[in-house]
């Protein structure tokens, strides 16, 4: 269970670009849970996964992961218990590096002087078929070659090698063209699954806000404005979510991404 | 000539384990360690003043731990003091200048002519003596060791971890590792390397001045890119053979240059642009087309 309690964050404090990106912000994560997080532009859903996964301090506030307190916990530390998928699928891999150096390292297993077994390498060759990008059969080739699509499934397989406490998805299939993101969410929604991950994922896709996991967060001026679950949840449709967001932060959505793909895929 | 391709040889092998600190910390961290100058005029005095006391052997172990402990105090001033990593070269090299002349007893110069080097202990064996392969002998040894073992080492999973670090350090921090941590690892490892490369150089002179180091960098830098454009493989073992044979070939050319009658003191400028056009070339050429476009408007 991750629990946020009271988390604070000002980007640039006592300056004109001062920005309070999370502001007083409470949220606990049951185990299991697959939220997703929805918000305009600026509204604070990269910051919280910053605040998660220990890219800063936050200024105030305690973050606890099963009923332990990681708020001051460095972000490598961290990284061994939760997974974290970026929007840029050049950012979670060693580009000069082979797709089996690149997952020897996440898996990390052995001791920092052991070298890649021969049974090592079968194993993490099956997991990469797994994928079914054919990339097996390119485990020596440099990951710099693929394309994004690719990284970016190679870079879930890494996040997930050793299944996380936590699974934070920003937006990882939005760089991606529309069959190859369709393609890594299938991936990600069986991942999820067959490991019974706890998830959080941001998008700009309302549709799939309200389809994909069982919650649904809305966030505005670094604060959770709407958090719904459970039947509250299944009757709901696109536009009363946009009717509730009216009514709760006092104006319209604006989110360019969200408002071009409302009607879309 | 069989003289002068032995010089190149002999010299090329030995200045060879700088290149390979270069190889590690350069290419694969992605550090330009500008601590390399004093990090190779560290190893020369301090093996030269154990071997002057009597210990030719341990005067390698001892170059190398010097290096380490260089290598390490330039990292923690990059990693976790906020220096930037070039400054904390450069501020080392300054700081080692001091530290070298203290270690060589308040002298800029030491005289090893009647002191037993690895050199000389195994003049004494027949073969080797007669043909005068002892210096050969000794570099190609340790270039060997040194090359094998960075092999194995990049393979290691702490080996991995560095390459990563120079690659993506963001990758690194998500796979549960301290880059902090590589980042020193690997420049205490590379500086070794050229802690042993500046004593043995010292040993087989026979002499150390303080100048020894000075301008090594860009020696080693030209040595490193003239490997490169030879060996053009992905393949580690390639790569770290193609340093080697960089560092041999730069060497060749010098002596002939040498031969020409080249002034020895234009190593230093011939290094320079050797490494000027290694690295601005492949950026001039990808500038090219744009540059033939507006020649191509001016014409018209």
């Amino acid at each position: 269970m991750l629990k946020l309690s009271d988390i604070t964050k000002t980007f640039n404090p006592g300056t004109v670009n001062e920005k309070t990106a999370l502001s007083h912000l409470n949220l606990t994560v049951n185990d299991g849970d697959f939220i997703s997080i929805i918000g305009s532009n600026g509204a604070g859903k990269s910051t919280l996964f910053n605040a998660i996964a220990g890219s800063f301090m936050v200024d105030s506030g305690r973050i606890e992961l099963d009923e332990k307190d990681i708020t001051f916990m460095p972000e490598h530390e961290r990284a061994r218990t939760i997974g974290r998928l970026f929007q840029d699928p050049l950012k979670g891999t060693a580009p000069d590096m082979s797709i089996e150096e690149n997952l020897a390292l996440a898996a990390g297993s052995g001791g920092w002087l052991s070298v890649l077994s021969k049974t090592e390498r079968s194993v993490l060759r099956e997991k990469v078929a797994l994928l079914n990008m054919g990339l097996e059969d390119r485990m020596n080739s440099p990951v710099g070659l693929l394309s994004g699509g690719q990284r970016q499934a190679l870079t879930l397989l890494m996040a997930t090698i050793n299944p996380p406490k936590i699974l934070l998805l920003d937006e990882h299939t939005a760089a991606l063209d529309p069959a190859t993101s369709v393609k890594v969410n299938e991936l990600t929604d069986k991942i999820v699954s067959e490991n019974k991950l706890t998830c959080l994922m941001i998008t700009h896709n309302m549709q799939s806000a309200l389809v994909t996991g069982n919650r649904t967060l809305m966030m505005e001026d670094g604060n959770i404005i709407l958090n719904i679950s459970g039947d509250e949840r299944s009757g709901l449709t696109v536009d009363d979510l946009l009717t509730m967001f009216r009514t709760r932060s006092g104006r319209a959505l604006d989110n360019d991404r969200i408002l071009l793909s409302k009607n879309g895929i | 000539m069989i003289p002068l391709l032995r010089t190149a040889l002999e010299l090329g092998l030995i200045s060879s384990l700088t290149v390979l600190a270069l190889f590690l910390s350069y290419s694969m961290l992605n550090v330009c360690d500008l601590s390399t100058d004093g990090c190779f005029t560290l190893g020369a005095s301090v093996g030269a003043v154990v071997a002057i006391a009597g210990h030719p052997y341990a005067s390698l172990a001892a170059a190398m731990l010097a290096g380490v402990i260089s290598g390490f105090i330039t990292a923690f001033l990059q990693t976790k003091m906020g220096v930037d990593s070039l400054l904390a070269g450069i501020i080392m090299n300054t700081a080692l200048y001091s530290v070298n002349i203290a270690i060589m007893g308040g002298s800029s110069l030491l005289n090893m002519n009647k002191t037993d080097t690895v050199f000389s202990k195994i003049q004494s064996i027949p073969v080797i003596g007669a043909f005068e392969l002892n210096k050969l002998i000794i570099a190609l040894l340790a270039v060997i060791l040194v090359a094998v073992f960075l092999y194995v080492f990049l393979r290691m999973k702490i080996g991995l971890a560095i390459r990563a670090t120079g690659n993506n350090p963001d990758m690194v921090r998500s796979s549960s590792i301290n880059p902090a941590m590589t980042t020193i690892v690997g420049l205490c490892v590379s500086n070794s390397f050229t802690a042993l490369s500046g004593c043995l150089l010292a040993q087989s002179q026979k002499s150390v001045n303080i100048d020894i180091g000075s301008g090594m960098v860009t020696i080693a830098l030209a040595s490193l890119l003239i490997g490169g454009a030879f060996i053009r493989s992905t393949k580690m073992s390639h790569r770290i053979a193609g340093a080697v044979l960089g560092a041999f070939l730069f060497r060749l050319v010098y002596t002939v240059a040498l031969r020409f009658n080249m002034p020895a003191y234009m190593l230093k400028l011939v290094s320079s642009v050797i490494v000027i056009f290694a690295i601005s070339g492949p950026y001039l050429k990808s500038r090219y087309p744009e540059f033939a476009r507006r020649l191509e408007k001016r014409r018209c």
